[in-house]
């Protein structure tokens, strides 16, 4: 199977036995807003995803519709966002997120090019389900973007294995049925579902939706391949946090992370880390 | 069936098959997490709408509860001024005052019969959630209706009336503070308790298949409207039918009514909430449809002192009638929407919701262009009344 811009380097760091770390960031939220983007490839991201703002975030909660609102409120569009990503040359790919409205408007063909002119290697759209993904997913294979689909508990097993055999990237497991937001505890139906996509796919799995501390992220990675931190990152940065001090919350998760690797890889149990090479 | 010049082609206005689609329109675009419970209220009502065991309680209900049918009112003194047959189909002497509850109780007895506990809906004028209010008392289920807050202030008497009736009455904050964001607060919460909650959507918009849905059971205003119509005009259909549109519900149920005879179908939107005069193609809310957006594709936000039609899209089967050309869309502006309600009001001893009042402005412009030829026959939904707007009426007239 051929894999592309995103879903290559995931698997090489998955294979080598790391977990995955992909902070999220809401395109022009403040004016200096790449240095977040900097500062999470400092901090050991794997991936990071670009939030476009979308004036009706249909999937989101309060903090990440409020940043929305603060960026767009600022004059952001996906297209000045992209053209300012597109000056980083950062070595950690990009995963832009956005929904669906915004893609139209461009153009399915069109909107992918533009992610792949600024050097954007994947793309989220989470009112796209499988079902309508049609048009969008052939333009993203075209152009070599790779079109990420999402899971649920609420979906059925094969449904399930469809959507991971038809994303790209990784397949993003929502934790909850919910909106994006921090929560107290990981929910409990995340790992049933990181288990259920995991039964007919090698696809690398990252789990999102409610994490925030070191402790649920390291729960989280017992079974998924890694884990998308949002809101709790959005707070910090609508309560005023700069870069660095972002920064230093994602080390924090970093360490953990590897540290939990470190811990489990010996004595390691061979079918623990799946697609690790002998 | 009688068929005549503009008679439609097949196909239209009927099922929209499983992907939920009116030409490029409508399907299902929600989060993966809505797929399934989308899914479980299609086949439901899939199986309902030919049980006749569910077609007859829903009838009772209709007969008994909402006072169907209603009547077909000759508008006798407007029609005499304006030079046209002006007759009204009365949704505003339904129960609770409006069209809405004709799709209300047909998606709560269906919640019922999905074994779901409580009833969720957003609102924008307040009758779609007085509506809800209602069908959650009759039928013994908690609601939670989501409103936008400038929606509270504006509908005040709206909002004491859901809540007389049991129902918890959420204000959104977010957004422009109107059903646009009321209906975005309430997928949120749909997401989260899809097991126990149905969300009851108050038009023709949202997932497959609510467009479909809310439409056939809405189409009770078309149908009976055409029979009245059989027995009320010579040439049994009359040559306009005309409906205000914000989602477009009242507009759907009357046009199924006449997508098959000669009628010209008009849609009346209000100037600043002209999602099928003034939208373009974009997603939102669960379907493809026309929205009012900026060049970065920005939903931008509607205007209408109708807060039933302050929505900035409209339904997908709307757009694509347009398309086809079978229905049209026009617009009418705020101040036109006030003389024609007092016109109404003094003429016929009737006050319309705002809503309904945009139907009225247009039939009086065009009475006055020329557009409705003399004598030509024009049936109007009135889709409700107006005790609602009375506080933003007293303000202006
Ligand atoms: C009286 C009345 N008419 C019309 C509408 C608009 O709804 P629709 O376009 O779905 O008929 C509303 C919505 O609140 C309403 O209350």
């Amino acid at each position: 199977m051929s894999t592309g811009l995103l879903e290559s380097p995931l698997r090489a760091r998955r294979d080598g036995g790391h977990k995955l770390l992909m902070p999220y960031v809401t395109g022009g939220i403040t004016p200096g807003w790449t240095g977040y983007l900097r500062a999470f490839a400092a901090a050991g991201a794997d991936a990071i995803e670009l939030g476009l703002p979308f004036s009706d975030p249909t999937l989101d909660g309060a903090t990440i519709q409020e940043a929305s609102d603060a960026a767009l409120a600022r004059g952001a569009t996906a297209h000045g966002i992209l053209a300012e990503v597109a000056e980083l040359r950062l070595d950690v790919p990009l995963v832009a997120s956005t929904y669906y409205n915004l893609v139209l408007r461009d153009g399915p063909a069109e909107f992918c090019r533009a992610l792949r002119r600024a050097g954007v290697a994947g793309l989220i759209v989470p009112d796209l389900p499988l079902d309508e993904a049609g048009e969008l997913a052939d333009a993203a294979a075209a152009t070599g973007v790779d079109l990420v689909l999402l899971a649920s508990p609420a979906t059925p097993q094969r449904r399930l294995d469809e959507i991971a055999r038809r994303s790209r990237g990784f397949v993003y497991a929502v934790s909850v049925m919910g909106t994006t937001g921090e929560r107290a505890a990981l929910a409990e139906p995340a790992a049933a579902l990181t288990e259920r996509i995991k039964q007919g796919s090698d696809r690398p799995v990252l789990l999102g939706f409610g994490i925030s501390t070191p402790e649920q992220a390291v729960e989280a990675t017992r079974r998924a391949d890694g884990v998308v931190i949002g809101t709790a990152i959005m707070r910090r940065i609508l309560d005023g946090a700069a870069p660095d001090d972002v920064g230093a919350y994602l080390t924090g998760l970093r360490r953990a992370l590897d540290q939990e690797c470190d811990e489990t890889r010996w004595p390691a149990t061979p079918d623990t880390r799946r697609g690790t090479a002998p | 069936m009688a068929t005549g010049v503009l008679a439609t082609r097949p196909g239209v206005m009927e099922d929209p098959g499983e992907r939920g689609r009116f030409g490029e329109y409508g399907g299902l675009y929600v989060p993966e997490s809505l797929v399934a419970a989308c899914r479980e209220v299609e086949a439901a009502f899939r199986e309902a709408r030919t049980d006749p065991a569910f077609r007859e309680s829903l009838a009772e209900s209709l007969a008994l509860h909402v006072g169907r049918p209603t009547p077909l009112t000759p508008a006798r003194r407007l029609s005499a001024e304006l030079g046209v047959t002006l007759l009204l189909k009365r949704e505003d002497l339904a129960h609770t005052g409006s069209h809405k509850i004709n799709n209300v109780l047909g998606q709560a007895l269906l919640a019922l019969r999905m074994g779901r506990t409580r009833l969720i809906a957003e609102t924008g004028a307040g009758q779609h959630g007085v509506a809800v209010a209602t069908a959650a008392a009759l039928l013994g289920l908690p609601a939670t209706v989501f409103m936008g807050e400038r929606d509270v202030e504006r509908q005040g008497l709206n909002v004491f009336r859901m809540r007389m009736l049991g129902t918890e009455v959420v204000p959104v904050g977010t957004g422009s503070r109107t059903l646009k964001d009321a209906t975005s607060e309430a997928m949120r919460h749909w997401v989260a308790d899809t097991e126990e909650a149905y969300y009851c959507v108050g038009s023709v918009i949202g997932p497959n298949p609510y467009p479909w849905m809310v439409r056939e059971f809405q189409r009770v205003i078309g149908d009976e409207a055409r029979e009245q119509c059989a027995g009320a005009l010579p040439a049994a259909v009359p040559d306009y039918v005309v409906a205000c549109v914000g989602g477009g519900s009242n507009a759907a149920g009357t046009f199924a009514g006449f997508v098959g005879t000669s009628a010209r179908l008009i849609g009346v939107e209000a100037e600043g909430g002209a999602g099928a005069a003034r939208g373009s193609l974009g997603v939102l809310h669960g379907f493809r449809s026309l929205f009012l957006q900026d060049d970065h594709g920005q939903i931008t936000e509607a205007h209408s002192i109708a807060a039933g039609l302050d929505y900035p899209g409209v339904g997908p089967e709307h757009a694509h009638l347009r398309d086809l050309g079978r229905a049209r869309y026009v617009t009418v502006s705020d101040e036109e929407v006030v003389d024609a309600a007092v016109r109404l009001a003094r003429a016929e001893g009737i006050v319309p919701a705002l809503e309904s009042a945009h139907a009225v402005a247009w039939v009086i412009r065009a009475a006055r262009t020329g557009e409705l030829p003399p004598g030509a026959t024009v049936l109007l939904t009135l889709s409700g009344r107006g005790d609602k707007d009375i506080s933003t009426l007293k303000e202006l007239v």
